[in-house]
């Protein structure tokens, strides 16, 4: 348990996967105008790295290694993630429309999105895989999807609610747009080095 | 000929990657602690996009329309595990200093989007340059922002290269240059003085037939001096 407690944290706030692991900058950049869009987005990213986590976790055990086809990993993922994204589009629109219209075109952007990929194969990097801990594995690469998911929603959403501010500034006009997005997201990185001493 | 040379001169200045479309900022970001990476990175973008381009150019008309979008991103993952193996079997240090940022490089948005945007309509000669154009683009970006990075944050100039350089001992390295906030501090300075220099230059020169009413002109979407209020 306290294992768990500690790779949820870890992957949540002390490597934060956009401000320390540079996962996922598009959408942070991107889609980070505004709290309630920011925060749909999050919403979705929680849910699709941590199903997707579980998903690649099972495959690589127990197809991949199998079989020794380790080498294919980075083709089976990116495939994994699109096809689960799809899916999940999918039985969102029949079973709870109100979800998949809140998440909308949120979702579909997700595939693109190196944070789900990038806590995939650090899964793996990271020995969380059957051979190594058994089926604590499989916990473990959902906590540390969802943590890392966790993580990327802090993350946008803070940004998000800076930026609402920036908005009524008098920003000299050379760091107008990305210049001042970024000089933000400095600022919030050396902020998150104050988690750094947490484990 | 001169549609070639156009190609290059689009993807290093015009809509260079990093800097005027800010795509594929994940690797851009995280790898460019010094020169020798930022280079290692876009070389190793550039192998993958200029193939990339050429096999989807040349499959344009077989791959059916509906399943474009997977039929790109296998071609692409699977050259980016062959540049892989290859950087892992001759850089190895290479291959360590980059980690999870070479299998990444499959969701770089600068692949798919030349795929979809570009490779995807026209012939694969014209293809191959724009892939050219768009790698170095993104190579000398990265390689900028690696040198910056390295100078101010570890003292050094080029290393890992036959060409390595240290300032001198009383040089104080200041290394936070080296961790995340650096990066997103280099690339902000940069994006700003690129910024200024356009002010500059547009001041100077007007658009031909310009008479400052930006509301009313047909041009004002796509040009520079356009004013955003």
């Amino acid at each position: 348990m306290k294992e768990m407690m500690l790779i949820l944290v870890g992957a949540a706030l002390v490597n934060n996967v956009v401000l320390s692991q540079f996962f996922g900058l598009c959408p942070f950049l991107g889609v980070s105008k505004q709290v309630k869009t920011a925060a749909s987005m999050g919403g979705a990213v929680i849910f699709v790295i941590t199903i997707s986590s579980a998903a690649a976790s099972l495959i690589y055990d127990f197809v991949l290694v199998r079989f020794k086809l380790e080498y294919l990993q980075t083709i089976v993922f990116i495939l994994v993630i699109a096809a689960l994204v799809q899916l999940v589009e999918m039985f969102l629109k029949k079973t709870s429309p109100g979800l998949y219209q809140a998440l909308g075109v949120y979702l579909p952007l997700i595939t693109t999105n190196c944070a789900v990929l990038g806590v995939v194969l650090q899964n793996v990097q990271k020995e969380y895989t059957y051979a190594e801990m058994g089926w604590k594995a499989l916990l473990a690469s959902v906590v540390n999807g969802f943590g890392t998911a966790a993580g990327f929603t802090i993350a946008i959403v803070i940004m998000a609610g800076i930026r609402e501010r920036i908005a009524y500034n008098d920003i000299p006009r050379p760091f107008q747009g990305a210049p001042i997005v970024l000089l933000t997201a400095c600022l919030m990185a050396i902020a998150f080095f104050g988690f750094s001493g947490l484990i | 000929m001169n549609n070639y040379l156009e190609r290059l001169y689009n993807g290093i200045v015009k809509e260079n990657p990093t800097f005027i479309l800010m795509l594929g900022m994940c690797p851009t970001l995280a790898v460019t602690t010094s020169a020798f990476n930022g280079l290692g990175m876009g070389l190793s973008t550039m192998a993958v996009l200029v193939v990339s381009n050429l096999l989807i150019s040349a499959l344009r008309r077989v791959i059916p329309d509906k399943v474009r979008i997977p039929a790109y991103i296998v071609i692409v993952a699977s050259l980016v595990t062959i540049v892989q193996l290859l950087i892992q079997a001759y850089i190895p240090d290479l291959y360590d200093a980059l980690g999870i940022y070479i299998p990444l490089i499959v969701v770089n948005c600068i692949i798919l989007g030349r795929a979809e945007a570009y490779a995807s309509k026209n012939p694969p000669g014209l293809a191959v340059f724009d892939g050219l154009g768009m790698g170095l683009g993104f190579s000398i970006a990265l390689t900028c922002i690696g040198f910056f990075r390295e100078l101010i944050g570890a003292g050094t100039v080029l290393s890992g290269t036959p060409f390595a350089y240290s300032l001198p001992e009383f040089y104080e390295p200041v290394s936070i240059f080296v961790l995340a906030p650096g990066a997103f501090l280099v690339l902000a300075l940069i994006i700003a003085f690129l910024n200024a220099m356009n002010i500059q230059n547009n001041g100077k020169k007007k658009v031909e037939g310009c008479d400052g009413s930006c509301g009313t002109c047909g041009r004002a979407e796509t040009c520079r001096d356009a004013k955003s209020e």
